[in-house]
């Protein structure tokens, strides 16, 4: 009965590196190789990884902001990833974004009225009065008001602006939000507030996320289905509770272990930390790309590249230990 | 407070603009024991890196110090020239900041960087000073020191460069090591890696950590006492359970409420703290937090609440603590 909102299947995005000399062959940084998973209509997935691991690139791929390199990116059942501007306008109507900043993603020169009403001038909905209307339903939806309407974003704080850009994002009535770290640059007090309202819109909108976010207590709270990506590629997926309950992947255990309980009696005497680096992307390692951190690393790991596999109902990693 | 390394008596510092005047922290007095981890916790524009800019007497351009004193072994650090502050700095007091990729010189190797502190404070030639060098690198855990040493900071990671700063910060075994919010801009991993070498290294060398962060699993892993901030001043103090497991403050409890359960297995729903924080350009009259308390009181809103103790280190500073006013309290909750 659930039916997929977005699947992607295999995407790889690659960015091409300056070349050692003229001759020599021109390097690419593979952000994101070949990665798969499908979003549910009213579901929400969490994308979980340390920075540089692609999630965003993930998260900027669906929503077309560039083409990607290879695969494929079905909306409804649609290939989408092939698509040029004017056939894509159609998606981006339903496709919008909230960014991790608050402070550079709402132009300094608008008002919180322009801001909010300039998606609308796009797409020419309503007529001005129209606008106004739908600008102050909007704001009232996110916990702001009329009285706002003439200010400008410097006047807000972070949480605030931070409405103002969910607001901005509904306007066109979307069926996909991209939540790009929402709350990472907000403050503790001010996080649940924007993570319960992010809930209650996706209740009464039926909307469908993909959260990024490095947060993993905040990931598994918000949403029903993880990936865990590593370098480039996914390493685990499945239901939150599922991920968090029974982690598979070394790596995803690493990362749940390396969360800091606010608890001093949880708290252990001394806290599990991963060893080493994420090694470069450029030359990632050759069989699992986790092998160099991985403590249960076999001969087998330095070679061959370990695929998915489901090890129950919807959940699947990518470890020969499986 | 006989053991106490530094002591914060009634500090204020305030902003002078051209709007007027800001009162970024408004008379707030702890201090830090030796060999202890103090974290101080507060979210954007509570006074915590305030507070810390002026042990270190780095306050620059229109803030300055209003009131209080800052009495660090027996001597008052306000009084000193700005001469003597370089000596203290660094032999001292050290500190290390949020962004790991931007408080290292790009232009010098991360080596010399740390060679030049070493030279500067205990007068060493160049060759110990990197004999040295090396000895910290090691220490932060770099491996293979002998040839980081001459690397740039581009050529590190972020995890790598904060454990260098580290090792420069803790070079001429500073007494007080202050932290503002050293993990922030990490990695979850890596962050794990940088809260343990701090913690090694405070048993080895015995020195006291002022620990700045707005994250509440930092502090519950690692600091021993917590100073709650808001509004620039102290809503709370104590031993870190107390702060966690019997909060005398309402911020104190909402912060504790707000994050979610990651043991249960049921979705309980977040709960969050109402409205944004004060803005410290307007007067504020009574409690700091009276606009977002669930417990707001008339009293709250015109007279500033006095300390209240819950034994002999647990204070908070909230009317509903009064044994004589609690009780008559409105509770706004929904």
């Amino acid at each position: 009965m659930k039916s997929k909102l977005i699947e992607v299947k295999d995407l790889k995005k690659y960015y091409p590196v300056k070349k050692s000399s003229i001759i020599g062959k021109t390097q690419y940084l593979k952000a994101v190789d070949g990665v798969s998973f499908y979003i549910n209509e009213g579901e929400t997935f969490g994308l979980v990884g340390e920075s540089g691991c692609g999630k965003s690139t993930v998260g900027k791929s669906i929503i077309r902001l560039f083409d990607i390199t290879d695969g494929e990116i079905l909306y409804r059942g649609k290939d989408i990833s092939k698509l040029n501007g004017r056939q894509l306008k159609s998606y981006r109507r339903k496709m919008q974004v909230i960014f991790q900043d608050p402070y550079s993603s709402l132009n300094p020169t608008l008002t919180v009225e322009e801001i909010i009403s300039e998606p609308l001038d796009v797409y020419n909905i309503g007529d001005k009065g129209q606008r106004r209307e739908r600008v102050i339903e909007l704001l009232e939806k996110v916990g702001l008001n009329k009285d706002h309407l003439g200010r400008y974003p410097h006047e807000f704080s972070g949480g605030q602006r931070q409405r103002i850009g969910i607001a901005r994002a509904l306007s066109i009535k979307p069926e996909f939000i991209l939540c790009d770290e929402p709350i990472s640059a907000l403050d503790v007090s001010i996080q649940a507030q924007v993570v319960n309202m992010l809930e209650d819109l996706q209740e009464e909108l039926g909307l469908t996320y993909l959260f990024i976010a490095h947060d993993l207590s905040m990931v598994r709270y918000i949403s029903h289905r993880i990936g865990v990506m590593y370098l480039g590629k996914l390493v685990e997926k499945g239901p939150s509770d599922e991920i968090y309950n029974h982690p598979a992947h070394p790596y995803t255990q690493a990362l749940l272990s390396s969360v800091l309980e606010p608890d001093p009696k949880m708290a252990a005497k001394t806290i599990k930390a991963l060893e080493g680096d994420v090694p470069s992307p450029l030359n990632p390692p050759k069989g699992c790309r986790f092998v160099t951190r991985c403590k249960y690393a076999m001969k087998k790991c330095y070679e061959i590249e370990p695929k998915l596999k489901e090890i129950s109902p919807d959940h699947s990693v990518a470890c020969h230990l499986y | 407070m006989k053991d106490s390394l530094l002591e914060v008596k009634d500090l204020e510092v305030t902003f002078f603009n051209r709007n007027g005047k800001v009162r970024a922290v408004r008379g707030i007095n702890f201090d830090v024991k030796k060999g202890e981890i103090l974290g101080i916790v507060g979210e954007s524009g509570s006074g915590k890196t305030v507070t810390n800019l002026s042990i270190m007497g780095l306050l620059k351009g229109t803030g300055k110090v209003t009131k209080g004193q800052i009495i660090y072994k027996g001597e008052n650090l306000l009084n000193k020239s700005e001469k003597e502050m370089l000596k203290i700095r660094g032999n001292d007091i050290a500190m290390i900041f949020q962004d790991p990729m931007t408080s290292l010189n790009p232009v010098f190797t991360v080596g010399n960087q740390i060679t030049d502190v070493i030279m500067r404070h205990q007068k060493l030639s160049r060759k110990e000073a990197k004999k040295k060098t090396i000895e910290m690198l090691k220490m932060v855990g770099i491996p293979s020191a002998e040839e980081r040493y001459n690397n740039y900071p581009h050529e590190f990671s972020g995890g790598m460069r904060q454990r260098a700063i580290i090792a420069m910060a803790l070079s001429c075994k500073p007494d007080l090591l202050i932290a503002d919010e050293p993990t922030t801009a990490l990695d979850v991993t890596i962050q794990a890696q940088i809260l343990e070498l701090l913690k090694e290294l405070k048993e080895k060398l015995n020195t006291s950590i002022i620990l700045i962060t707005h994250d509440l699993g930092v502090v519950a892993n690692i600091c021993s006492r917590v100073v709650v901030m808001y509004g620039g001043m102290i809503m709370e103090e104590g031993s870190v359970e107390d702060i966690f497991y019997t909060p005398l403050h309402p911020y104190t409890k909402g912060l504790l409420q707000s994050l979610p359960k990651t043991g249960g297995k049921m979705k309980e729903r977040l709960i969050p703290i109402k409205g944004n924080p004060p803005n410290l350009a307007n007067e504020i009259k009574g409690c700091p937090f009276a606009d977002r308390c669930p417990y707001t009181m008339d009293i709250c809103r015109e007279k500033q609440p006095k300390y209240y103790y819950d034994g002999e280190n647990h204070r908070g500073m909230c009317w509903l603590l009064d044994k004589s006013i609690n009780g008559k309290g409105e509770n706004h909750e929904e």
